[in-house]
């Protein structure tokens, strides 16, 4: 079981926790929500929790509940412009389909 | 595939419910839209990565518009219908506006504002100004991926009401949800994160293109106050171009230049400026059509001494403000510094010799505004809890007071005010030795209140017992940017202090707004005839109390038939108090005064030779002119 970054989007990550000025690392999950079931969250975490499976890729530490591991296993994150738009994605080989907008999926 | 942020902790939003906000700095030169991504602000830039939008909207026969550096590109082309610094002209008429001979224009003058005749019609401030934002909403809406929940858009501190709703009909007029106006010196302090700083007075000095702005701010509560400002609206870093250009002219010994060599030179001025901000030295090459060729180097000493009347014109606006703040240098916490025209080195150090402190400068001086916009648009959305009762305010909808003696309501904070706002009052007690003081705060348009809506109510305990009218209660209302109500009171001489902290809009929609300010029109007149009367009947109410004081302690020197004849009066008052006919109780009270007179010399005389200096005989007669006094415990 595993969840990674890719280069680019550690460097962000890193980037983005040094402005923000602490954290220990990136915390990422699901929810039930959403137009097709399931929402990814993506948050800066400030502590971890007991039960947090913890990953490290490129430097960067990666919490993630037990809960969320089994949808979001195999998946890596990376940063991606899109025109103007930039932002993180999850390349997630668990989705067998996502809403048009891609924020919410299904498994 | 949507493209995500990342959240603060639980911050996390569902999907499709992601709060894209941003924030403007509507330049009268350049505007920038920023956003705060993934906890950063960021200056959202064009197709072409470029940060500034030129502040240029020409208008073409077939109607449309271009906007930005397309526009800029056509203004010596098509002057007439190239729009350049619009904000000068928000919320002006035609005689507000100096200088009009200079420009192209052809104006129109229309009530309340001034319109531009363009190839597309008739173009008003507002209309042209839409042109800007929405052209900012359209790139802030393609770098965030979806439709924005609003913005927040900075105005100088000096721009009056005419001036904020214009930018805010423009704002709307431009599809773009306004959350707030924010005073650009209090962006560039929430950019510096000044507004998580402890309470204290910063300067903003800012100096751009062509105009020269200094705010003095107080930071009190997370709020910031403009105490004041000052500037210089035909002053900026374009000045000092020209410096340098006349330097060159003179130094090369060139004659008269055509139009397209003045040019070229004030430009090659304008890079060696730039250039010398991080270097010692800069050379000035140009070959001129005119076939001379020049060859010149400047260096910073000579550039500073070039300027320096420049500089030392912009801290004139800077004593003043000051003085007009009441405040000394010593008081000034940080300055911060705005406008690329403060990257130039002798007016970052004429800044810092003046303020003895060296200004905060460390973020881009062109972006300060925009970034600070941007964070507090993002504080605002994230503080926003989710749902309808999530109100924002600019303006107090309805007026906010006080009940004061006799059900009458004393307005402290007028309906309209921008928030935040802090006024205060001062008020005094009503009764001799009295210890409390009952606050009722109440709000709406009406003069009783009956009529206005309850909002809390609070009591001052232990003021020191004191003569009627001698302790002195200041009672401050402040609203912050959330539209949440302090009110404070303290007793000056004692220092004791009570207060509360009350949402005044909440529960408020605007229907019921927009009732009780018809309520209030409708009323005007009645209101004003309940008004007198409630202020005769408080009149009465106190000469009774002072003249029943004085009896209980100086009763003895009154004979019986005296004495007969002022109880008379006091039960006829009494009478006409519990009535509602003004010129009644108005008669009454003429006749106690008149037979309490000699008494009240009497109390006089008897108190002057005991040395009674203690007592106040004011007690007896008028005293319809001491300040208005709170609803006694």
């Amino acid at each position: 079981m595993a969840v990674t970054l890719s280069e680019q989007a550690a460097r962000h990550v890193a980037n983005f926790m040094v402005r923000r000025g602490k954290g220990i690392g990136l915390r990422l999950g699901v929810r039930t929500s959403g137009c097709s079931g399931m929402a990814y969250q993506i948050e800066f975490a400030d502590n971890a929790r007991p039960d947090d499976i913890e990953f490290e890729s490129h430097g960067v530490k990666v919490l993630i509940d037990p809960k969320s591991l089994p949808y979001l296993d195999g998946t890596e994150l990376d940063y991606a412009r899109e025109g103007l738009n930039e932002g993180f994605r999850f390349n997630n080989p668990n989705v067998k389909d996502a809403c048009g907008c891609g924020e919410s999926f299904n498994v | 595939m949507a493209l995500l942020q990342i959240a603060e902790p639980g911050e996390s939003t569902a999907p499709h419910q992601h709060r894209l906000v941003i924030g403007i700095d509507l330049g009268t030169t350049n505007s920038l839209v920023a956003t705060v991504r993934s906890g950063l602000a960021a200056i959202l830039g064009d197709e072409l990565g470029r940060p500034l939008l030129p502040s240029v909207v020409r208008y073409l026969p077939d109607g449309h518009s271009e906007v930005g550096y397309e526009a800029q590109a056509k203004q010596a082309l098509d002057p007439r219908n190239t729009i350049v610094s619009v904000k000068r002209f928000m919320g002006r008429g035609l005689q507000d506006l100096a200088h009009r001979e200079g420009m192209p224009y052809l104006f129109d003058d229309a009530p309340g504002m001034l319109r531009l005749h363009t190839a597309a019609g008739l173009k008003s401030p507002v209309e042209v100004s839409a042109e800007i934002l929405r052209t900012l909403r359209l790139r802030a809406e393609a770098s965030l991926g979806g439709a924005l929940l609003g913005a927040v858009i900075t105005v100088p501190a000096y721009f009056d009401d005419a001036q904020r709703q214009a930018t805010k009909d423009a704002a709307r007029l431009a599809g773009l949800p306004l959350l707030r106006l924010l005073n650009e010196p209090t962006a560039a302090a929430i950019a510096y994160g000044l507004d998580n700083a402890a309470e204290g007075v910063y300067a903003v000095y800012d100096l751009g293109g062509g105009t020269f702005d200094i705010s003095i701010l107080r930071l009190s509560r997370g709020i910031f106050e403009v105490l004041a400002t000052g500037g210089d609206s035909a002053l900026g870093g374009d000045d000092f171009d020209h410096r340098i250009f006349c330097w060159i002219l003179e130094a090369a010994g060139l004659k008269p230049l055509s139009v397209e060599d003045a040019r070229m030179l004030l430009t090659r001025a304008r890079e060696a400026k730039e250039y010398l901000t991080f270097h010692g030295v800069a050379q000035i090459n140009a070959r001129l059509n005119s076939g001379e060729q020049v060859d010149l180097t400047l260096t910073t000493e000579i550039f500073a001494e070039i300027t320096q009347t420049l500089v030392a014109k912009t801290m004139q606006p800077v004593k003043k403000a000051l003085r007009d703040a009441g405040l000394s240098v010593a008081e000034v916490k940080g300055v911060v510094m705005v406008g690329g025209a403060t990257r130039m080195p002798q007016v970052q150090r004429a800044v810092g010799d003046f303020f003895r402190q060296d200004p905060l400068n460390n973020l881009d001086p062109d972006k300060v505004v925009a970034i600070g916009a941007a964070k507090q648009a993002n504080l605002l959305a994230g503080n926003g809890l989710a749902g309808d009762d999530w109100l924002l305010l600019d303006v107090i909808p309805l007026s906010l007071g006080l009940e004061t003696m006799g059900g009458l309501v004393e307005k402290i904070i007028p309906r309209n005010s921008t928030i935040p706002t802090a006024r205060a009052q001062e008020f005094t007690t009503f009764r001799d030795g009295q210890t409390a003081l009952a606050l009722h705060v109440v709000q709406g348009e009406r003069e009783l209140v009956s009529d206005c809506r309850s909002l809390a109510r609070f009591e001052l305990r232990g003021i020191p017992p004191m003569v009627a009218g001698a302790a002195r209660i200041r009672v401050t209302f402040q609203v912050d940017a959330d539209g949440m109500l302090a009110v404070t009171a303290r007793e000056k001489a004692s220092g004791v202090a009570a207060s509360i902290v009350v949402k005044p809009s909440y529960g408020l929609s605007d229907d019921e707004i927009a009732g009780m300010l018809k309520d209030s029109l409708v009323h005007v007149r009645d209101d004003a005839l309940q008004r007198a009367l409630k202020e005769t009947q408080v009149d009465a109410e106190r000469l009774v109390e002072a003249v029943s004081s004085a009896l209980a302690r100086d009763g003895d020197l009154l004979s019986a038939d005296e004495r007969a004849r002022i109880d008379h009066d006091i039960g006829k008052l009494q009478a006409a108090v519990r009535g509602d006919k003004r010129r009644q109780i108005m008669l009454a009270i003429d006749e106690l005064e008149a037979d309490t007179q000699d008494f009240a010399a009497r109390r006089m005389d008897k108190s002057i030779r005991q040395a009674f200096t203690g007592r106040n005989i004011s007690d007896l007669g008028s005293e319809a002119g001491e300040a208005r006094t709170g609803e006694t415990v």
